[in-house]
């Protein structure tokens, strides 16, 4: 690991400016050390911003509200968390594991970096690890990569579970930045690869997360996340699907569906969702509607089976969100 | 008994006696360094300024408090094995991915590789070998030596810190419970089945 200088802070205000003086936030860690021992981050200094007064877990209203630094396992057990937003409990749930759960936050799991083998191998090729090297996968070793928002010079998907039922649910995210506040909705954090896949997320330098509000609504209980992975358990998604559904008189009348695995970001299927509205909940209904998924994917080599699995993935969790009672 | 504490290098003369692992590998770093070209040698010469106007932690082990000077690159892994010399927590694959380095973290189960000491002063800690009182065993270990929870052992103590987080979490009710919630703790051994049987006994023994 390269040397670094590390910085507590105790105040928004005084994160904000050691963050403006070249500084890096630090939360739980699981990223950032990670990638920093294998020196593909290298941060001269970190600010650990654990001790910020932003881990609150809240009902506003029928808003779920969620300090950044809240950890992964707390918002998952949370009674409001359950009550409000049973998507985001069992997506967490499925995430990562209990002993990393217990340390990750929220605001460091939406800015996470990807798994891609070729970031953190120094001595490949990689545009997101060091710009202009070539991107190793797309010729390369690409089963697990995506197949939705690639461009030439990248193909890793977004490895957040988190963020796909965040999508699916329109929540926002609150950042603060020196002298003001900003709000919008966390489908614009994610950037897509094009000609700068180094670039990932929409923060400005120094911002910091502060807080996701995921808004309620009739869709809210009826949502269920379904994620197939190579082992059954700890283990990033190959395809996920978050579904939610409101459901009255027999029929559809709202649907949101993200997932994960499949993009270069995650993913919100809004023409599956179109198709859906006005018909019966059914397979039929489904599978006529998860087709739409894979309207302009660009399988590489290795990752042709995405393109069946995805609408598989898609019908099966409607499936599982059609049959919360 | 081994002497664990050998003679200090004057350099190193600032820190707390060092014990003879710690020589050692330092030894093996310099050798290494040698090898490489400036760069790599300038970051180790930085690593000692660095260590040098180390973090001064204060922590409690197993009930036992410590107080040390350390560089703010050393995981909690690294401070309990390489400094406290409590080798029972395991470096596995140290990229959070095992569990082998499982430990309670004030009352948690966490990864201490993935941890960086100098954010934890003032840590509450439990590693395996504050499990046992005494010569008494924990129910939990001795119920993964009833069911054969353990073939090579070596991820035995992060199993079972994991199984005592799992337990007091509430999520050793059912079998499948138990593999959900223990899924952070890989065995390449394959004893899985006793490492459930042993905690499925122990979260009976520990909740009647
Ligand atoms: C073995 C393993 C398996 C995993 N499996 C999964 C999985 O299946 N699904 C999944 O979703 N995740 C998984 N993860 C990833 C894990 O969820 C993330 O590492 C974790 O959520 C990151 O949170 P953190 O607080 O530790 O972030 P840190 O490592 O502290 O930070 C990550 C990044 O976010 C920035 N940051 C942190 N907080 C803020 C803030 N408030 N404002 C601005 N910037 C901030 C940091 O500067 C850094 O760049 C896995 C990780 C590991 C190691
Ligand atoms: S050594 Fe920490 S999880 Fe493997
Ligand atoms: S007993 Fe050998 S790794 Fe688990």
């Amino acid at each position: 690991m390269i040397p670094f200088t590390l910085q507590k802070v105790l105040t928004e205000a005084e994160a904000i400016a050691a963050a403006g003086q070249g500084g890096r936030y630090i939360a739980g860690g699981t990223t950032l050390i990670d990638l920093m021992r294998e020196e593909v981050e290298r941060p001269e200094k970190l600010v650990d911003i654990n001790a910020l007064p932003i881990k609150h877990i809240r009902a506003e209203g029928g808003d779920l509200v969620i300090g950044a630094l809240a950890r992964m396992s707390e918002v998952a057990a949370h009674p409001e968390t359950q009550r409000l937003q049973p998507l985001i409990a069992e997506t967490l749930v499925e995430g990562a594991s209990p002993q990393l759960r217990n340390v990750a936050s929220i605001g460091g799991n939406l800015l996470q970096r990807c798994r891609c083998p070729f970031f953190r191998m120094l001595d490949a090729g990689c545009n997101k690890r060091a710009p202009g090297t070539g991107c190793s996968a797309i010729e390369g070793l690409n089963g697990g990569h995506a197949i939705l928002g690639t461009s030439d010079q990248c193909a890793a998907t977004h490895p957040s579970d988190l963020a796909v039922a965040l999508i699916a649910l329109d929540a926002t995210m609150r950042v603060t930045g020196p002298g003001y506040e900003r709000s919008f909705p966390v489908d614009e954090l994610f950037r897509l690869p094009g000609t700068t896949p180094h670039l990932e997320h929409t923060l400005r330098p120094g911002e910091l997360i502060a807080e996701i509000r995921v808004p309620g609504g009739p869709h809210a209980r009826r949502a269920r996340y379904l994620k197939v992975r190579d082992r059954s358990s700890y283990e990033f998604a190959v395809v996920s699907a978050a579904a939610a559904l409101h459901v009255e008189g027999g029929i559809v009348r709202d649907a949101r569906i993200a997932c994960g695995g499949v993009g270069t970001r995650p993913w919100r299927m809004r023409a599956v969702e179109r198709a859906l509205i006005g018909k019966a909940p059914d397979r039929a209904a489904f599978e006529a509607a998860a087709r739409q998924a894979t309207e302009g994917v660009k399988p590489l080599s290795g990752n042709h089976y995405k393109v069946e699995l995805l609408p598989r993935t898609i019908v099966r969790a409607l499936e599982m969100a059609g049959e919360v009672a | 008994m081994p002497e664990e504490t050998s003679h200090i290098p004057p350099a190193a003369a600032a820190f707390p006696p060092v014990s003879r692992r710690e020589v050692l590998q330092a030894t093996a770093g310099a050798v290494a360094l040698a090898a490489l070209p400036g760069g790599a040698a300038d970051s180790a010469a930085a690593a000692e300024a660095g260590a040098a106007a180390g973090h001064s932690l204060r922590i409690t082990v197993n009930g036992h408090a410590h107080e040390l000077a350390i560089d703010p690159r050393q995981s909690i892994l690294d401070v309990l094995r390489e400094r406290l010399n409590l080798t029972g927590t395991k470096k596995g694959c140290n990229q959070g991915a095992c569990g082998a380095c499982t430990i309670l973290l004030n009352g948690q189960r966490v990864n201490a590789c993935l941890t960086l000491a100098a954010m934890h002063d003032g840590a509450e800690i439990t590693t395996i070998e504050g499990v046992a009182q005494g010569e008494a065993l924990h129910p939990l270990q001795a119920a993964f030596i009833e069911h054969d929870g353990f073939q090579c052992g070596y991820c035995t103590g992060g199993q079972i810190m994991s199984g005592l987080g799992c337990i007091a979490e509430g999520h050793a009710g059912s079998p499948a419970e138990i593999k959900a919630w223990m899924s952070g703790n890989i065995c390449r051994c394959g004893a899985y089945p006793g490492i459930v049987a042993a905690i499925a006994q122990a979260n009976k023994a520990v909740r009647s």
